[in-house]
């Protein structure tokens, strides 16, 4: 298997946590990524509110070189890329004044886009053309008694529910599952992180990380599993604002593909977990069921 | 092609008001048609379905001598039989006459009204061209034959059933389930009058079970249905129930008596809250009263099964129960399923509808969290003969007794899997109603707080309004929202161990969290799983939607597009008690109206065969859908029994050496049709 790989600006950034273990991960899976070739912002962040062409003209120029590689489908971790970038493809097909704009955009610089490239997330590469079998056959320090709760944040599902339930995702849950880890049942899945308010609006911003971190840990969670750079990047890294303003909630909050890393047993310089602010410290290997916890 | 002397056509292109007029310029085309070779007359008319018009042709055809008249109007669905009653009356034979569709075909289709007189015109060239070749054709009368088929028995089926054989009719009731009864044998009390549904659906119930008319046969299932309106040969299934109907009195000592000391299974006629025996009566005022035994969980069939899906009898069982039964001798474990075939004129679909299921809506809970429950489950829950015995006890929870605990405030959620473009767009029509009346029997039982959370309330019927005031004035709260989501997640302690409603009310303009006890889905209804099987089986249509199409929307409700099978409840679209009743009586009379006439009129395009052309290749008769083609032996040829040949065409196209014939649709009819169509002509359209 092999797909195109638009890794986004946070995989090199903040979030390199997520590239470093997702990549191996997928290699150890037998997937090969083919990252893209001068590639650029993917449109996300404030360009959408903006200025809607200029967001999808940035989009569709990955895509444009998505399009030359030939692999038809393309793999996008981050998922306010993974968002905009399907965003872009879908008003690109569906608004021929759109189609237009960013056609003439693309043409001065020589390419163009057909929009028939498909914008992938990892979990549904993982759970629908990998399959739950062949990873459960790549376990080998299975996550027993290691209770996780699975956090998707906003974007992979909402508004385009390509490969999971809007309301309840369950894909992560069913990945976890297969690790061997107990997936926590919390009703927080998909609500706010508190996005770029952390920055902006602290108040409101860091309140809704405090909540999402407080009922995960309510509810015996050892550890969140993310999907996205900046739910990782706010989870993990305003610990100490949080408990200035409410309460210290000393949870660790990892990318699905560092545990996906931990249960492949692979090197710890694969499963980068020392990147985290509040570090997680995995159950002892191996770890029967019902095993303490650290 | 050679042309038939003589012939005087007479044309008429309708106005239908705006409807054809607005997008074809009815005069052009009519003094176009007037040019035509063979036409003697061609005229514009506002409304030629009128009396007016009818007339109209009448007066031309005897005093211009017509012996062809075209009309140019509307659906022959709809008009085609008045302007052959109109020919006719004039004395013509009304095969003489063709009719052109350049309404639902033309004008209210299109949106350029030069290019629409276009088509116009050479729609009717082609019906010009067409009906020189006509030849006067004979209708034939077939008998009906007069016992009926109702499929389903619920309210609507059970309705329809009693009504025919009270006028005397021998009915079928085929039922699926053991009993007859349906969804509103589930219900508690009924809105808005809040009548007890069984006080007044039991009689009805038993009537069914003694009716002298009525052959009931439940546990069953409709197979097959060949043959055409007036003469349907039907196969029934009738499922292995286990047990001899004829010997079984209903006393239930095999119930009693089975190896089974407590019900263990999922009692589905009580949604899945209580339990019952391998042996079982769905519920006590089943009908037919005549025990079943379900071989999934009897001791004494074999889980593993026969390669035809047939259970395999064990005999390990010590079968206390046939001891119970003694001499009676109902049981019987080598019952095997039976198809049993039976004539009848008419059939009467009422297969009703499904709840939706709450499980494709994942925020509000269902399945997730015990104490979201459907509305049906409310149902049994609140019923004196329920699981519970009419206590509203929840699922999870305890009193710090031990006891099951009440539900203190109950929050309803209407509209789950209707009005909503992610499950089904339609409104379903009773929610409303049911959520209001299970909130006042839901605060009758426990005097908790309840909450209706609604789009909009929606009730059009006879004192339903007036119920929804008196709700009001119970305290019910109406908080007008769709509801975001069902949750656990408490932010303070008050809601601490409830179901968080998450909502936005929308007129108060702000968003609520309300914590509850117990939430009820109100869920919508649903067209049968298998209503596609259904809908092939009796050869009906269905909208886009999955509820069976009636024939017509307003003047049709009942009937479907094929003759001889109505339609009746909520296998049609979603409906209350009244409506559905309302409506089986009146697919009751459909069938009636068309047997007490004693025949069916045979549209004469049926197909023959020439003789000295058929080669016996006999390709043509597995391909008729009515086994109409029988094959002569001795003379090695086809031929086709006209009285059960529907016209199809099937035949014709596919017979190699083209010798099957059908009337009204002849080579030379059809090739002259294309030929006009084709032909173009002279003069282009003058703008209007």
């Amino acid at each position: 298997m092999k797909y195109a790989y638009f890794p986004g600006c946070s995989l090199k950034g903040t979030g390199r946590a997520y590239e470093e273990s997702l990549v191996p991960v997928l290699r150890h899976l037998g997937v090969e990524l083919q990252e893209l070739e001068d590639w650029n912002c993917c449109g996300a962040t404030a360009y959408m509110a903006v200025d809607e062409g200029k967001a999808c003209a940035a989009a569709a120029r990955n895509l444009a070189l998505a399009e030359q590689t030939g692999l038809r489908q393309m793999l996008a971790p981050c998922s306010a890329c993974y968002l905009v970038l399907n965003k872009a493809q879908h008003y690109l097909n569906e608004y021929p004044a759109m189609r237009q704009v960013v056609g003439r955009a693309l043409q001065s610089v020589g390419l163009q886009c057909n929009g028939d490239t498909v914008v992938r997330h990892p979990l549904d590469v993982l759970v629908n053309d990998i399959g739950l079998e062949a990873i459960r056959q790549k376990v080998t320090h299975p996550l027993h008694g290691l209770k996780v709760a699975p956090y998707y944040g906003c974007q992979i599902v909402r508004p385009y529910a390509t490969f999971d339930d809007q309301a309840n995702p369950t894909s992560m849950d069913r990945l976890l599952e297969a690790l061997g880890a107990t997936v926590v049942r919390w009703p927080l899945k998909t609500k706010c992180c508190g996005g770029s308010l952390t920055g902006t609006l602290p108040e409101a911003g860091l309140r809704l990380s405090y909540i999402l971190l407080k009922e995960a840990r309510k509810r015996g969670a050892d550890v969140i599993a993310t999907v996205c750079p900046l739910c990782q990047f706010n989870l993990d890294s305003y610990h100490p604002q949080i408990a200035a303003r409410w309460e210290p909630v000393r949870l660790p909050t990892v990318y699905f593909s560092q545990l996906m890393g931990l249960a492949f047993g692979l090197p710890a310089e694969q499963t980068v977990l020392h990147r985290g602010m509040v570090r997680f410290h995995p159950p002892p290997v191996p770890a029967p069921a019902g095993a303490e916890k650290p | 092609m050679n042309r038939p002397n003589d012939i005087r056509i007479g044309f008429y292109v309708c106005h239908c008001g705006h409807n054809i007029a607005a997008m074809v310029d009815c005069p052009a085309v009519a003094q176009y048609v007037g040019t035509l070779p063979g036409v003697v007359l061609s005229r514009d008319y506002k409304y030629m379905c009128s009396d007016p018009g009818q007339e109209l042709i009448r007066q031309d055809i005897r005093e211009f001598g017509l012996n062809r008249v075209v009309v140019a109007s509307c659906s022959p669905l709809l008009h085609e039989q008045t302007f052959r009653s109109a020919v006719e009356a004039a004395g013509l034979n009304p095969f003489y006459f063709h009719m052109v569709n350049i309404r639902e075909h033309n004008s209210w289709v299109h949106t350029d009204r030069i290019r629409a007189t276009e088509k116009a015109r050479a729609l009717a060239r082609a019906a010009i061209e067409r009906v020189v070749h006509h030849k006067p054709l004979e209708i034939v009368k077939v008998p009906i034959h007069p016992d009926v088929l109702v499929v389903g028995g619920g309210i609507a089926g059970i309705h329809a059933a009693l009504t025919l054989a009270n006028a005397g009719k021998k009915v079928y009731l085929v039922e699926r389930e053991p009993s007859i009864g349906g969804h509103m044998a589930k219900f508690d009390k009924t809105f808005p009058t809040l009548d007890c549904a069984a006080c007044i659906l039991t009689p009805k119930m038993s009537e069914v079970g003694s009716h002298p008319n009525i052959t009931l046969w439940s546990y069953s299932e409709v197979v097959k249905v060949d043959g055409f309106v007036g003469n349907y040969t039907v196969q029934v299934k009738r499922k292995a129930r286990y047990i001899h109907e004829d010997l079984c009195t209903g006393c239930q000592d095999c119930i009693a008596h089975c190896v089974y000391k407590e019900p263990k299974f999922e009692d589905l006629f009580n949604e899945g809250l209580g339990k019952r025996k391998p042996v079982y009566i769905p519920f006590p005022q089943a009908t037919p009263q005549v025990v079943l035994i379900d071989p999934e969980v009897c001791l004494n069939f074999k889980r593993n099964k026969n390669p035809d899906g047939t259970p395999i009898v064990s005999d390990k069982c010590k079968k206390t129960c046939v001891e119970a039964c003694g001499e009676k001798r109902a049981i019987d474990f080598t019952q095997k399923d039976e198809i049993r075939e039976i004539k009848v004129g008419t059939i009467l679909v009422c297969t009703g509808f499904k709840t939706f299921d709450a499980r494709r809506v994942p925020a509000y809970g269902y399945g997730i969290y015990p104490n979201v429950y459907t509305a049906l489950e409310v149902e049994r829950l609140v019923n004196a003969s329920g699981p519970t015995g009419g206590e509203v006890l929840l699922r999870e929870g305890k009193n710090p007794d031990g006891t099951p605990r009440k539900p203190r405030s109950i929050g309803i959620i209407h509209c789950v899997g209707s009005r909503d473009k992610k499950t089904n767009l339609w409104c379903s029509r009773v929610c409303c109603m049911y959520s209001m009346k299970l909130a006042h029997l839901l605060k009758e039982h426990t005097g908790a707080e309840i909450y209706n959370f609604y789009i909009d309330i929606r009730t059009p019927g006879k004192g339903y309004e007036e119920f929804y005031n008196k709700l009001l004035e119970e305290g019910t709260h109406f908080i007008r929202g769709r509801v975001g989501e069902v949750t656990d997640w408490a932010m303070t302690p008050e809601e601490e161990g409830k179901l968080v409603i998450r909502v936005e009310d929308t007129l108060a303009g702000v968003v609520r969290r309300i914590p509850v006890d117990m939430v009820v889905l109100a869920t919508g209804l649903e067209p049968q799983a298998d209503a596609p099987e259904v809908r092939r089986l009796f050869n009906m249509s269905c909208g886009g939607d999955g509820w069976f199409l009636e024939r017509h929307p307003k003047l049709a409700p009942v009937n479907t597009f094929t003759d001889g099978v109505f339609l009746a409840g909520c296998c049609q679209g979603p409906k209350d008690i009244p409506d559905t009743v309302a409506q089986a009586g009146a697919a009751a009379a459909e069938a009636l109206a068309l047997i007490d006439r004693g025949y069916v009129e045979q549209e004469p395009n049926t197909a023959y065969i020439l003789e000295q052309e058929c080669s016996g290749c006999k390709s043509c008769l597995p391909l008729c859908p009515y086994t109409a083609i029988l094959f002569d032996e001795g003379r090695q040829k086809a031929y086709i029994n006209e009285a059960l040949c529907k016209g199809c065409g099937t035949c014709v196209g596919s017979c190699p050496s083209g010798s099957i014939v059908q009337k009204l649709f002849e080579d030379q009819e059809i090739f002259s049709e294309i030929a006009g169509v084709l032909a173009g002509e002279p003069a282009p359209a003058e703008p209007s």
